[in-house]
This record gives C-alpha cells, structure tokens and sequence, in this order.
C-alpha cells in the first residue's frame, strides 16, 4: 500500500506543472491571505516590542484607580504629598525623592509637511522629569526656568511641526511661550511631546494644583512591591502604581489587540476566498486527471493512494502559498518603520516585526486551507469511476 | 498450444442501463465460454455492448444479472478491494487511446502494475526490461509518452498489460488510433504475444482487418453472439 501510494502521490505531484495556471492561482492565493495575516501579526508584535522595550521596570506610574491612561488620570497635590514620603522611592543627592507629579494638555501645533493642525502634548514637567527619563539630553540651549513661560521641545516636534525653533515665540491657545531648548530621549514617545514648568501649566490651563500622573525613580526593581502596598494600606490614596514598563506595555495592549482583532478576522474572511480558490483548483486537477486515476485502478490500484495524492497536492500547493506568504511578509515589511497614535494622543513609532512564530502559524494557516479545500476533491479522486478509463 | 480449458465462463449474462424513464437492455442472457489461449475478436455495430462485455470480463463494471466465472470462481459478486486485487493477477488492459502517465518514462509506466507485488526494485526493473524488450521498445525506455508516436504509445501500453504476466489481456479498440501499418505491427505483436507466450487475449475492435489477426471472431449484435468461422 504504501509502495502504491509514494508512487500514486509523485505521479500527482510531477503533474501539477501541466495545470501551472490553476496551482499558481491557489498558491497566490492561500500567499494573499498568509501575508495579510503576517503583516498585522508583524504590526502587533513590532508596536509591543518597542512599547514594552521604552519602559523601565525602576520606574514607577502612578495613576488614579481605574484610570486607564494618563488621559483620564487625576491625582491631587494632597496625593502627591503622600507619595513624597512613600517607600522604596530613590532620593538624589540632596535627599529629596526623585518623583515627578506630570500633566499635559492637548495643544494645536502646525504640520511642516500639511500645513494642517495636528495635536501635540504640552507636559508640564517638575525638574526631576528629565531625571526619570535616562535618554533624556538637551541637543540645543537649555532647560526652561521654573515660574516662566518657557518650553522644551523634542526633536521629532521640531523635525515635524512649524514654529518650534529655539528662541522662536510661539502662540499655543491663548498664551505665548518661548522655546529655550530642544531635547531628545532617544526617539521614545516623549520626543513627540513639548515640554515645561508644571506649575506655570497647572495655572494657565486651570488645573489648580491637581496633575494626572506621578513618575518615581525606584531604589530597585522590587521596591516596586513596597511602594505598591504602600498606596494599597494608604487609605487617602486612590491610585494605581505600574512599573513603567508594565504600563506602557498596557497601553500598547489596546493598539495591539485591535491590530488583531482586526487581522485575524480580515486573514479569515480572506482564508475563505482561498478555500474556494483551492477546492476549485484541486476539482479542476482531480477531473483532468480522471482517466489517469481511473486507469490506475484499473490495473488495480487502491482509491486511497488516490486521496493520500490528491491531499498531497492540496498541501504543497498550500505550503508552498503559506512559504511565499511569509517569505515576501518578511522581505516587505520585516523592519519597517511606522508609526500611530498610542493611548492618549502620543505618536508612538515602532518597527514591524516578522516573528518565527507568526510565520508558523501562517503556515499552519496555510496548511488548514489546504487540507479543507483539498478534502473532498481527494475523496472524489478515491472515487473515480473505473468506466472513466474509456474517457476521452 | 494451450489447454481447452474454459478461462471465462459467462452465465445468463445481463446488462441494463437506466435512461432517464426507459431501460435500454444491452444484453440480455448472454452464455459464452472463453478458453485459456484464445484470442477472440469481439466485432458489432455501435452500441451492440463489445466494450461492456469486455468491462465486464475485465472486472471494471458488473452485471446486472447472470454470473462471469473466472478459472471456476465468480469475480462479478467481489468487494472492490478483492476485484482490484483479482485486476492486479490476472487481467491486463490495453486501451484505444493507450492511457499511459503523460509525466512517467516509458519504463516508469511500464513498472506501474509491478507496484502492486512484492517484487524487489531490482526484479521490477528486469521485468519492465523484458516487457519492453518484447514489444521493441527497450531503446525508448526513458522516452516519456509526449516523445513517443501514436504506434510507439501502443506497444508501451502493451508491455504494461503483460508485464505483471496476466492470464488474460483485455484489448478496447487497440489500433483505433493508428494508421494501418502501425495497426498491423501492433496486430502482430498480440498475435505473437498469443502464439508464443500463451496470453488469452479478447479484444475489441470494429475493423474487420484487425478481427482478421484473432483465431476467433464474435460478432455481437442485438444482444447475441454470433460466431464467424476463421478461413
């Protein structure tokens, strides 16, 4: 039997040149639907890997309960107080906690290349800020002196956005601001933001003396347990405290759950069409084989080396679909550089990632496509008139 | 040269097809014996059922009554499994349009039958060598079907049908699709396929030059046979 099916088998398979068109057709087809599932999976995993890799695990968050974004966050001065004193939080050199209570407005800012508005986010920082962020560099002029009207900006506003220029004066709302410096963090998130004196925002904008955010330096990664019990046993605070990491990896959570949610129904409806594009091409393969197939059982071949053949072909033609999928996924799109709104209304930039384990589940994709379109015409193949042998 | 023995015995033969409402009898109560060595040319109009008789001794269709024995035993009540079997020892089938595997060798479609025995890789390949060799067609072995002429196709098929050494071949049509000296040489290759080697061989055919190479002729017409005495 198996003598029979091996030979079965490699007589289907050294025929499928001779029906180039139909095969061709199926294996693009079953490479479509792989691709479009890679490249979102490529989407989801690189925007992760570069979200959680822009996190630190000695950096604490701190948010109100339930806020899940900086956004809707509001932690109140008296808060910050009880924070100042908390354990686990490193202090600098003079003693003080290196913590930084943090908020930041939407503000109109002009496009260079649309000469459109497009949102940025104003922070207002507390001179530990930069301190939190250890790629943070001044590349041009200074820091803004607390009490005035002065900004920092990153690179990638300066870069993107009209009016940014170091000693320019630029109009946000309804208030003039002077840009003294320029800083960069190493193309994380906060390069896309406009930085200054947290009180001077807190006043301009009415927020009083509340801020939506606390950043902490930690005096080691398992403070983070210390500090966490102590907001928990604290029962004037109402917050929730993250390791930066986990926080960002939070954030991007929502990103890259919608990129899947999106990529495996689009890949599934697609899968569909190759389904059909298969069984078609494999009804085509198995009716212009019929007298070949009836004449082998008519010198006395079983129908199962049929079907085994048939299913054969469905799943190299399926292969060899799900292989191209990822091959061209990878030379397109493995690396490449996007970019999209993360939560709140930072730019986050992020590189594609074409992982091992997306490919396989590409091919496995592949492979279920294969099977299923190539099942009933295999078991039409095992049954095969022998009459068909006098066919034309 | 052979026994008298009766190969094939038919026994109140019938076939029937259902068109539509109607049913069309091809035959009906049909008895024939076939001895072993015989090699009998089956003639009659269209439709007289010259190619349903020889499904039907070649196990590739069943009747719709009456009984085919083979050397005693009936082969029209078989599960597929035991006539595919039964297909594999005994019989060998050479068709009008040579049915070989456009994307095998000569020799590779010659070794087809032989896949269904045990034999080693090695004596597969002294067999097809002496298949090929029978029919003349040792020298074209690696030729695949598309390099061959129509003729060249006819005798790879026949060294097909003999090269598992079958009791009988069964022939629909063989030189329906050549020219006349081609048919001939095929002609004589059954012919000598008979006389030497011993092979019963039934074959279809509507010219009556090619029936002229059997030692018998049947003729097959509304249902019944009649039998034509070989000058």
């Amino acid at each position: 039997m198996l003598k029979q099916t091996i030979a079965v088998t490699l007589l289907n398979l050294r025929s499928i040149p001779q029906r180039w068109g139909m095969s061709l057709a199926t294996v693009l087809s079953i490479a479509l639907v792989v691709g479009v599932l890679l490249g979102f999976m490529a989407m989801a995993s690189g925007f992760r890997a570069t979200v959680d890799g822009a996190g630190a695990d000695d950096v604490a968050v701190m948010l109100r309960g339930g806020a899940m974004a900086e956004m809707n966050s509001v932690v109140e001065r008296n808060d910050v107080r009880l924070l100042e004193v908390a354990p686990g939080i490193a202090a600098d050199e003079s003693g003080e906690p290196i913590i930084s209570a943090e908020l930041f407005v939407v503000v109109d800012g002009i496009k260079r290349t649309s000469q459109t508005r497009a949102n940025l986010a104003l922070r207002g920082v507390g001179l530990s800020g930069p301190e939190l962020r250890p790629q943070f560099s001044l590349v041009e002029g200074r820091m803004f002196e607390p009490g005035t009207a002065e900004l920092v900006v990153g690179e990638s506003v300066l870069r993107e956005f009209d009016g940014f220029a170091l000693g320019e004066t630029i109009r946000l709302g309804s208030n003039e601001w002077t840009v003294v410096g320029v800083f960069s963090t190493g193309g994380s998130v906060f390069d896309s933001e406009i930085w200054a004196d947290l009180g001077v925002i807190q006043n301009l904008y009415d927020r009083g003396s509340s801020v939506q955010t606390v950043r902490a330096r930690l005096t080691s990664v398992e403070a983070l347990e210390a500090l966490q019990e102590y907001v928990e046993n604290e029962p004037r605070l109402n917050l929730e405290v993250l390791s930066e990491r986990a926080y960002f990896a939070r954030s991007a959570g929502g990103t890259t759950n919608l990129i899947m949610f999106l990529g495996w129904p689009l890949a599934f409806a697609m899968a569909i069409g190759a389904l059909a594009g298969a069984w078609n091409a494999m009804y085509a393969s198995v009716d212009a084989r019929t007298r070949e197939l009836a004449t082998l059982r008519a010198i006395g071949f079983g129908g199962f080396p049929a079907f085994v053949a048939a299913m054969a072909e469905a799943l190299v033609l399926a292969f060899a679909g799900g292989l191209i999928g990822a091959v061209a996924t990878f030379l397109l799109f493995d690396g490449v550089s996007a970019s999209t709104l993360g939560s709140g209304f930072t730019q986050v930039v992020f590189a594609f990632a074409v992982t091992p384990d997306a490919v396989i589940s590409g091919v496995i994709l592949a492979l279920i496509v294969g099977f299923l379109g190539g099942f009933v015409p295999a078991l039409r193949a095992a049954r095969i008139p022998l009459l068909a042998v006098h066919s034309d | 040269m052979t026994d008298a023995s009766g190969l094939y015995e038919l026994k109140n033969l019938s076939k029937r097809y259902t068109r539509g409402k109607e049913t069309v009898a091809i035959f009906d109560g049909l008895d024939m014996t076939i001895s072993q060595g015989d090699f009998i040319a089956i003639m009659g109009p269209s439709g007289s059922g010259k190619t349903t008789l020889l499904n039907l001794l070649g196990g590739i269709d069943r009747p719709s009554s009456g009984e085919v024995l083979f050397e005693g035993q009936r082969i029209d009540n078989l599960g597929q499994g035991k006539l595919a079997k039964w297909r594999a020892k005994n019989a060998g089938f050479i068709f009008q349009f040579y049915n070989l595997m456009p994307t095998l060798s000569a020799a590779q479609n010659v070794e087809l039958p032989l896949l269904l025995t045990n034999l080693s890789g090695k004596a597969r390949k002294d067999r097809v060598k002496t298949a090929l060799d029978i029919v003349g067609m040792v020298d074209r072995a690696g030729h695949r079907p598309a390099q061959l002429s129509g003729g060249q196709q006819q005798r790879v098929a026949i060294a097909r049908a003999i090269v598992a050494d079958p009791k009988v071949l069964l022939a629909d049509e063989p030189t329906g699709d050549l020219d006349r000296t081609t048919a001939d040489e095929i002609l004589q290759t059954l012919q000598l396929l008979n006389k030497e080697l011993g092979k019963t061989i039934i074959m279809v055919t509507h010219d009556p030059a090619a029936a002229s190479y059997a030692a018998r002729e049947l003729h097959l017409n509304k249902g019944r046979f009649e039998e034509k005495g070989k000058a």
